[in-house]
């Protein structure tokens, strides 16, 4: 029995395509998608402009990236290639006017959830893996003297395990198939979180910001850190030194998730970026929680819905300002 | 090469960093939250030996992220200062990377010369490197293309290599008769150099050479206005990940931290990437996008430092090869660089 082609090959093919017309029918300067990475389990995105490139671009498990990190403030007119969660990003960035709507053509992707390549490593080590090869629901490892099989759900980035919403939500042309979506996110993590004393919490948060070295990977792989002068680059005035007393890398990492607060997409780009594994996620999704809580609002779905921390409604809660 | 090597048989490693640990601060590999880092160890059974590299480069032993200059005190018109002492202890990096011992030698040169830093110095000549060969290298490496080994002595005060029961210990430097003279060291036997050389040479022959212009430097210098760099840039983030990991990248920024007139002036670490690297007071920064900051990045390693320094600005120790969020492949942009017909 031969074996059907994988929904990825099937979706590289369609994205090919795609990029193709649009390329040669002029409507766009540049696609931006994923191509295959330098090393194993890597892709990474790249930036195609002529229609004689266009099989340099992949869909596989490993377009971790957020390509909708490259759209702001670009004057081409852009294909991009998106999944949930760049889709979301991309709402939110047309909503803060950083890309105009008819200046990116959206190629949606639904997503399988992007695995993660430390949970990989980690579950071979200290052998090497060489190549893998992506079939229906489970991931082939093969390194030089062994082969093995693993259920691609095991290996999944933790963003993608709280995924709600894997399917674009916004895409002029949408490849490959629907898949299934979750209700709600538990948030068990948050609930956990939570449930701690404040001296544990701040424990906790001291304990993570510690490992930061002050790379700022996390902002730069943000698809919404888009300002022209972050403001740990500000030096008149300097709010933050520049060290990584934990003094600084906390309000580093304070501030940037209130500046994210209902915008973040979740996307977990910043987490994957940090190369000495900062718990980036927990501050963002605290706050994706109070924000779902008491605004009943989740960002990046709709176009038209304002972002509930830069309006104002008469009956906005209040409880978290008369009683924290 | 190996008048003067020794042998230390591996059940005797553990005694021999015990009595390094009595009177010295040793730093070694150890796994801290699923990362393999470079820490000063209390017992030596934290230390490990299996692994690839360390998250971090051990330039921070020499050159910390933070590091106070002077402490000052200004007071009616008077200002006191207090410049803190050298380093008291000798320090160990034990187990490092033969491309780390490497990068070490850059840095030597960076802050040694005519104008050295007296803080680095202090530091560095109170520091043994004792790094451990690799005989399995990452697909990730290439040392061995940057004028480096993965078995290469160079930087080391001794040199270890790994031979199954025992070390072969290559003495790299003077500054390790004492040590000598501990019990677990004894004198090299045939049979261990034949072998050393044999895993020296089998090593090297596992990996493939990059393919560079053979005057990079030159050819490099040709390609500054070059339109390559702009798809070359296109990706990257502009984080701070390859040079901060990187153990050679060696730019600082002077600052204050203050409260009134009291005060430390400090040293941090810094990047070329980041846009405030180049800001001017003007507003004017010459380096206004990431292409120009990319650019810097390999101009400096490839280009600038061999021209300054006589020494390539990279050991090939594969991080940012490994750490870059959209795998910016430094081999790839040096591969195709050199390939790059630019007219002379």
């Amino acid at each position: 029995m031969s074996e059907m082609p994988s929904m990825e090959t099937f979706v590289t093919t369609e994205i090919r395509e795609t990029a193709g017309d649009l390329l040669r029918k002029n409507k766009v300067q540049v696609v931006i998608g994923f191509e295959r990475g330098s090393i194993p389990l890597r892709s990474r995105p790249c930036f195609v402009r002529s229609e004689k490139d266009i099989d340099r671009l992949v869909w596989d498990g490993f377009c971790e990236n957020s390509v909708a990190r490259y759209v702001a403030k670009r004057d081409e007119k852009m294909a991009l290639v998106a999944k949930g969660c760049d889709s979301r990003a991309l709402v939110e960035l047309i909503k803060e006017n950083q890309v105009a709507r008819d200046q990116v053509i959206i190629i949606g992707v639904p997503c399988r959830g992007m695995i993660d390549r430390s949970r990989v490593e980690a579950l071979v080590a200290p052998r090497r893996i060489l190549e893998t090869e992506e079939k229906e629901d489970l991931l082939v490892l093969k390194g030089s003297d062994f082969e093995e099989t693993v259920p691609r759900s095991d290996l999944l980035c933790d963003s993608c395990r709280t995924c709600t919403h894997p399917n674009p939500v916004l895409a002029d042309i949408l490849v490959g198939e629907p898949v299934v979506e979750e209700d709600q996110d538990p948030f068990d993590d948050i609930e956990a979180f939570d449930a701690m004393r404040p001296d544990e919490r701040w424990a906790y948060l001291r304990n993570e910001v510690n490992k930061c070295i002050r790379c700022y990977a996390c902002r730069n792989a943000c698809p919404l850190c888009y300002c022209p002068e972050c403001f740990v680059d500000t030096t008149l005035p300097q709010w933050i030194g520049k060290s990584t007393d934990t003094s600084d890398t906390m309000i580093f990492h304070l501030v940037r998730a209130y500046h994210l607060a209902g915008r973040c997409v979740a996307c977990g780009a910043c987490e994957r970026a940090c190369p000495v594994g900062v718990d980036i996620r927990k501050l963002n999704r605290k706050l994706l929680k109070d924000v779902r809580d008491f605004f009943g609002y989740e960002a990046g779905l709709s176009l038209d819905e304002a972002c509930p921390l830069a309006t104002f409604c008469p009956d906005d809660p209040e409880a978290f300002i008369m009683n924290p | 090469m190996f008048s003067s090597a020794r042998i230390v048989r591996k059940d005797r490693l553990e005694g021999f960093l015990e009595r390094l640990l009595e009177d010295r601060e040793v730093f070694a590999p150890v796994r801290k939250g699923g990362l393999v880092t470079l820490e000063m160890i209390d017992s030596v059974r934290d230390v490990i030996l299996e692994y690839e590299n360390t998250k971090e480069s051990p330039k921070a032993a020499v050159f910390p992220q933070r590091e106070t200059l002077f402490g000052y005190q200004a007071e009616k018109g008077k200002v006191a200062l207090d410049v803190p002492r050298g380093k008291e202890k000798e320090q160990v990096l034990f187990g490092i990377r033969p491309c780390d011992a490497r990068g070490l030698l850059l840095l030597d040169r960076v802050f040694g010369g005519d104008c050295g830093d007296p803080y680095y110095a202090e530091k560095r000549a109170k520091t043994l490197v004792l790094s451990l060969g690799c005989v399995n290298p990452n697909p990730t490496c290439f040392c061995h293309s940057m004028g480096g080994g993965p078995c290469s002595p160079e930087g080391s005060d001794l040199f270890f290599l790994d031979l199954g029961d025992r070390y072969m210990v290559e003495v790299g430097s003077d500054k390790c008769e004492a040590l000598l003279e501990d019990e677990a060291f004894e004198d090299a036997d045939e049979k261990s150099l034949a072998l050393s050389e044999k895993i020296r040479k089998e090593t090297e022959a596992s990996m493939t050479p990059l393919a560079l212009n053979e005057n990079l430097k030159e050819h490099l210098g040709r390609l500054f206005d070059d339109p390559a760099w702009n798809a070359l840039a296109e990706t990257c983030l502009g984080c701070g990940i390859c040079t901060y990991l990187c153990p050679t990248c060696h730019c600082f920024d002077l600052c204050d931290e203050a409260e009134g007139g009291t005060g430390e002036r400090i040293r941090v670490w810094d990047s070329c990437q980041f846009p405030l690297f180049t800001q001017q007071a003007s507003g004017f920064n010459p380096r206004p996008t990431v292409k120009e900051r990319f650019r810097q990045r390999i101009m400096h390693k490839f280009s600038y430092l061999p021209e300054t320094q006589a020494m390539l600005g990279c050991v090939g120790c594969g991080r940012c090869v490994i750490e870059c969020p959209v795998n910016l492949d430094i081999r790839e942009v040096m591969t195709s660089l050199s390939e790059g017909t630019v007219p002379a």
